[in-house]
């Protein structure tokens, strides 16, 4: 498959703790294994304090591009929070952009301590679907509670990605490079999370 | 992940800035490698430290940055290539040693890694390192992407040695924190043998005479930068605007003309080697157009040293007009990003450019301003900082002598804001509560009627508190030290540091107990564990209405983020929504909307509080400050 842009702009965003970090680097490492030129960048130092968190991800088949996508050059928006999602587009977004979204919310601690409101879920996807090309959804979070860990919701959300079929990744790809990134354990179970995700995501 | 230790010539991979500074030390034969720390700096060490032993390397973490310069100092004055890295403000703290060892050189390849964090996203300033090299007379290079990063480490020992100086890197985090493929050179099999020469002493004195010698290795510097492949341009022969980058600035530079469709209008001069500057380099270059636009991270240093050029040789240039931070066409503070680059282009070429239909930007901030809530940084849930506070106010206010906390660096920073409970008043560098302390327990005696506290981490009071708590005890302060000790260096990774029993490379360690060095500094000392809430408020209430002193009250609780790696979750927590009483209780919802902990939700249609158990990592603090017991906690 070839990129239908070049740079190919993604982005991978949610709140601290999410793994969005380690989704980019499986991503990015997948993709380099394939020739790609691949810079990614991230949002920082509020990686493990629950704050709104990003990566951007620049797929290229020649250059090496910034750590920072510019204004309104989001190709795919991979949303780890539904709130985070938007937040997203309002500044990289554009009529074209494709949006992978985790339904499961995450509340800020001003929503937790009563000084602001978390909106409907439904309202954000209609906005999200109403603000970009094409929408995929799941509960990625629900599908990781239900293995027994939340940590494995950015796997989930790969395998997710995978089945979308927008940008150059497959299982085996997956397999190979995850094999090398942790610990051989942890493979099976991984596996599973991103086959789970597979299943579960449907474009709306 | 991806071992940088892998001797595969040739192989492409994917590399965050920081492994592709510790792959060019593998490839330079680097021996002794040393650091405090410290974002966006910590993963050069972290990485080097991983592949140690199958390398035959010397890692460590040093208890701070001074310590480490001398570390890797010492194998460079034996013979062997040492590397030191630190973040910025580190090299306020190495600066004592580094502007000696200018003085007496050394001899195996010694380069210093400075990570600077512009916006200071993970730092307390934002300051540009790169005027140490020239306070130092030292040569600096600075990286723009992943594959220079390597090349330029590797190029920085040979330069070392062949000048027999130390020799500076400058990274930035767009450089350091980011992630590109780097294509790997062969390993070296071999090194020399270490070996101090006592005929040749070390001795920054004479330091008149060691500063003349300094000033003839610069110049050979120069010299040497004048053919370096780090500096080329790109562009037209007689543009317009010729932009002058260095490190981060590059890239966006160059996607900004490419965005903005001016390829034909403007020129790039990209800057490797930015001090000392390559004189006739940057002379050639300057006569390729006469507007000039300087973009690069923070503090106009490149802009200020090629001004300095051009005055010295003015009469032969003629009249240029310079851009840049001086007239505030890029901002003189904070990052660089994509959209600053491509205005200020905008703005001196006049050029229009629409990165996307404004109907479809009106459309998505207007949804955005209406649905998406704000999400403030806080503390992790079930971080023993958030307890520690919530003890801190209750204490305080229990007190009600207007006690306050003098802060300090670390994750406990957060104290200044809503999940700390603004309890921390102060913030500077690594150990200054514990320094400020010492001067505010003095004041008593001018009327000071206020409890002074200060709060320290663990790794930090290794680091720079131990002399403020000898400054207290010797010179008769007197006030409550609060050693936040969560058993790990939390805010840069979790480092191991003197008090954990582990080194860098894994080893057992001992363990430099923190109660026994404050007994011995003087200080009168307890320890309590922080999760213990109404224990932790009740000692820290007497230590407030004790005599005077030094005291030290040790908040002993592993970081929660280290904890979950190693064991399951101590309880299941859970609310009873029968003897939740909501609004309606008179506790004005203490655990959402006073303690705040990220775990716990308000679930809008009960009107009662809820665990989201996907963040609740089952500390149980929130069940004991529940004055209706409805939060309750079971043994998982």
């Amino acid at each position: 498959m070839f990129l239908s842009k070049d740079p190919f702009n993604v982005i991978i965003g949610g709140v601290g703790g999410q793994g969005n970090v380690l989704a980019s680097q499986i991503l990015g490492e997948i993709l380099v294994s394939q020739g790609y030129v691949i810079t990614i960048g991230e949002t920082y130092g509020a990686s493990q304090r629950g704050g709104a968190v990003m990566s951007h991800l620049r797929i290229s088949g020649k250059d090496q591009f910034s750590p920072l996508i510019p204004e309104g050059q989001c190709d795919l928006l991979v949303a780890l929070e539904p709130v985070e999602g938007l937040r997203i587009l309002d500044f990289y977004g554009n009529p074209k952009v494709m949006t992978l979204l985790n339904t499961r919310t995450i509340h800020p601690i001003d929503v937790i301590s009563g000084d602001a409101t978390y909106p409907e879920v439904s309202r954000i996807i209609s906005e999200i679907k109403e603000l970009s090309r094409r929408v995929w959804t799941l509960n990625a979070t629900e599908i990781a509670l239900e293995m027994g860990d939340p940590i494995f919701s950015n796997i989930v959300m790969l395998g997710a990605l995978c089945a979308m079929d927008v940008l150059p990744i497959n299982r085996e790809g997956f397999e190979s490079i995850i094999k090398d990134l942790l610990p051989s354990r942890r493979l099976d179970e991984n596996m599973k999370a991103f086959d789970k995700g597979r299943e579960a995501v449907q474009e709306i | 992940m991806i071992s940088i230790a892998q001797n595969t010539p040739g192989k492409t991979v994917l590399l965050m800035g920081n492994e592709a500074i510790a792959r060019g030390a593998l490839e330079a034969g680097v021996k002794v490698c040393a650091a405090y720390p410290g974002n966006p700096s910590s993963e050069i060490i972290g990485t080097l430290a991983k592949v140690a032993k199958e390398m035959g390397l010397h890692v460590e973490w040093s208890v701070n940055e001074k310590v480490a310069l001398e570390v890797a100092a010492a194998a460079s004055l034996a013979g062997l290539r040492g590397l030191c890295a630190m973040k910025q403000n580190g090299l306020n703290v190495a600066s004592d040693f580094l502007l000696n060892l200018n003085l007496t050189g050394c001899k195996g390849g010694l380069v210093l890694v400075v990570a600077d964090d512009p916006a200071a996203v993970s730092s307390s300033n934002e300051e540009d390192s790169r005027i140490f090299a020239k306070l130092a007379d030292l040569p600096l290079l600075e990286p723009a992407d992943f594959q220079e990063a390597k090349e330029m480490t590797k190029m920085a020992f040979e330069i070392s040695e062949k000048l027999e100086l130390p020799v500076l890197i400058r990274s930035v985090t767009r450089v350091s924190h980011a992630r590109g493929n780097v294509s790997l050179d062969e390993l070296p099999k071999s090194g020399p043998k270490p070996k101090f020469e006592t005929s040749q002493p070390r001795l920054a004195f004479p330091a008149t005479a060691n500063h003349k010698v300094l000033h003839e290795k610069l110049n050979k510097a120069k010299q040497m930068f004048e053919e370096s492949a780090f500096n080329f341009y790109r562009g037209p022969k007689k543009p317009e605007w010729m932009l002058v980058t260095s490190g981060s600035g590059w890239m966006y530079a160059l996607e900004a003309v490419v965005n903005l469709k001016v390829q034909d209008r403007v020129g790039i001069l990209k800057v490797g080697t930015t001090w000392p500057l390559p004189e006739n380099f940057v002379l050639n270059h300057l006569t390729k157009s006469d507007r000039i636009l300087f973009i690069e991270e923070v503090d106009p240093f490149l802009e200020n040293n090629v001004k300095e050029i051009y005055a010295q040789n003015c009469l032969d240039l003629g009249l240029k007009a310079f851009s840049g931070k001086a007239n505030k066409i890029v901002p003189d503070v904070g990052e660089l990003n994509p959209e600053i680059v491509t205005h200020a282009i905008m703005n001196l070429l006049n050029v229009l450019y629409e990165p996307r239909p404004a109907e479809y930007a009106q459309r998505v901030h207007e949804a955005t301003s209406e649905l998406v809530p704000t999400r403030a940084l806080g503390f992790c849930a079930g971080c023993p900082h958030r307890a520690t506070y919530w003890a801190i106010k209750v204490a305080l206010a229990l007190d009600g002598k207007g006690g306050f906390v003098l802060g300090d660096i670390g994750c406990y920073s957060l104290g200044m804001g809503p999940s700390g409970f603004g309890q921390m008043k102060t913030l500077h560098a690594m150990g200054s509560g514990a320094g400020l302390a010492c001067g505010f327990g003095q004041l008593d005696r001018f009327g000071l009627e206020q409890p002074v506290l200060a709060v320290c981490g663990d790794s930090t009071f290794y680091h720079a508190a131990m002399p403020a708590l000898a400054n207290a005890y010797y010179n008769g302060a007197s006030f409550l030290l609060l050693l936040l000790d969560n058993s790990a260096t939390a805010m840069t990774g979790f480092q191991p540091h003197p008090g954990t029993g582990s080194t860098a490379t894994g080893n057992e360690a001992p363990v430099i107990d923190l109660k026994a060095i404050c007994e011995v500094f003087g200080a009168r000392v307890e320890v309590v564990d922080p999760f213990d809430v109404a224990t932790t408020v009740e000692t820290l209430l007497r230590l407030l209405q004790d005599e005077k002193g030094v005291k030290v009250l040790i908040l002993k609780r592993e970081c929660a983020l280290v904890s979950a790696k190693h064991q399951k979750r101590p309880y299941k927590v859970e609310v009873d929504t029968k003897r939740c009483l909501g609004e309606s209780c008179g506790c004005n919802r203490l655990c959402t909307r006073i303690f705040k902990c990220p775990g716990l939700m308000w679930d809008m249609e009960s009107g009662k509080a809820c665990v989201d158990e996907a963040i609740c990592t089952g500390c149980g603090v929130c069940a004991e400050i529940c004055p209706a017991t409805a939060i309750r906690k079971e043994a998982a």
